[in-house]
């Protein structure tokens, strides 16, 4: 019965939270709103979400956060820091092929965007068979360090969370 | 305690909007596209961080209740950013950027984006491609 009612028990949560915090303050009405919502849009969105993404590890995913959050800041002082001090014929933009392991589709967008959020890289493509991202990083005169940073610090950690 | 606590705000509040002048700066400044793309997905993330965190700051010290909105906003701009960024560098992508630009996959196969045939990819996904 439970089960019928919150096919994403995760989905449903999260929805619930949204709209509490939306709402701004604690009401019973709201919570009432909150969890009609969290039944409906998980059923209406049923078709996208043919199987549940399994997210095995919620404190390693909290410190997943954690560490992105805190990288994008060292990533806003970075490109500042490019854009204001380096002559434009110096900055070395080009493209990265980054080879992934990951093999979920939950797990992969998240790496994806991780890694437009991140330290002067942009994710822009995806080979046919998705094994491979298409990155654009603004300033990498190392192309290898900045390929196996990506694999070592968000790969792996994406890869002991979902799989 | 008061002043001390004015003057974080108001040091969030400048350093927020240095990021924001920054990341519009760079969006003039840089000469192609891609590395146009750089500047506002990056160095705005901060600017727009800050003045939330203020925000949050001044409600909570002075209006003494906490706003969760900032959060939202917070989860909402890290929802949109990355796929409005991805979304442009596709259409640079389609319309500017010529095959042998980019670095050979590595796999075998190409870049979905010039792959005449994506066969791998499930054909649910390819409503938007040009059969032409």
């Amino acid at each position: 019965m439970l089960r019928r009612l919150f096919p994403h028990p995760l989905l449903s949560l999260l929805l619930v939270v949204s709209w509490l915090l939306l709402v701004n303050q604690f009401k019973i009405g709201s919570l009432v709103m909150a969890v009609i919502l969290a039944i409906i849009i998980p059923k209406l969105t049923a078709p996208y979400w043919p199987n549940r993404p399994p997210l095995k590890h919620i404190p390693a995913f909290a410190a997943y956060v954690l560490l992105v959050i805190w990288d994008i800041v060292l990533a806003n002082i970075q490109v500042a820091r490019i854009v204001l001090f380096m002559r434009n014929e110096n900055i070395r933009s080009g493209w990265l092929a980054v080879p992934i392991d990951l093999k979920s589709p939950e797990a992969i967008t998240i790496l994806a965007g991780t890694i437009t959020m991140t330290p002067g890289t942009v994710t822009s493509d995806m080979s046919s068979c998705g094994r491979v991202l298409l990155v654009h990083a603004l300033h990498a005169p190392d192309p290898a360090s900045v390929i196996h940073d990506i694999k070592t610090r968000y790969e792996a950690r994406l890869k002991r969370i979902f799989e | 305690m008061d002043q001390i606590f004015e003057y974080i705000l108001a040091a969030l509040l400048v350093i927020g909007g240095i990021f924001a002048i920054v990341g519009s700066f760079g969006l003039l400044k840089l000469p192609t596209m891609m590395q146009r793309l750089h500047a506002p997905t990056k160095a705005t993330t901060l600017g727009v961080g800050s003045a939330l965190i203020a925000s949050m700051l001044y409600f909570w010290f002075y209006e003494n209740k906490v706003s969760w909105h900032e959060l939202m906003i917070t989860l909402f701009l890290f929802l949109t950013a990355p796929i409005t960024a991805n979304f442009i560098a596709k259409a640079q992508l389609h319309r500017a950027t010529d095959k042998s630009d980019l670095p050979p996959t590595g796999v075998g196969t190409e870049w979905a984006t010039f792959d005449p045939e994506v066969s791998s990819v499930n054909p649910d996904l390819l409503h938007d491609r040009d059969p032409g």
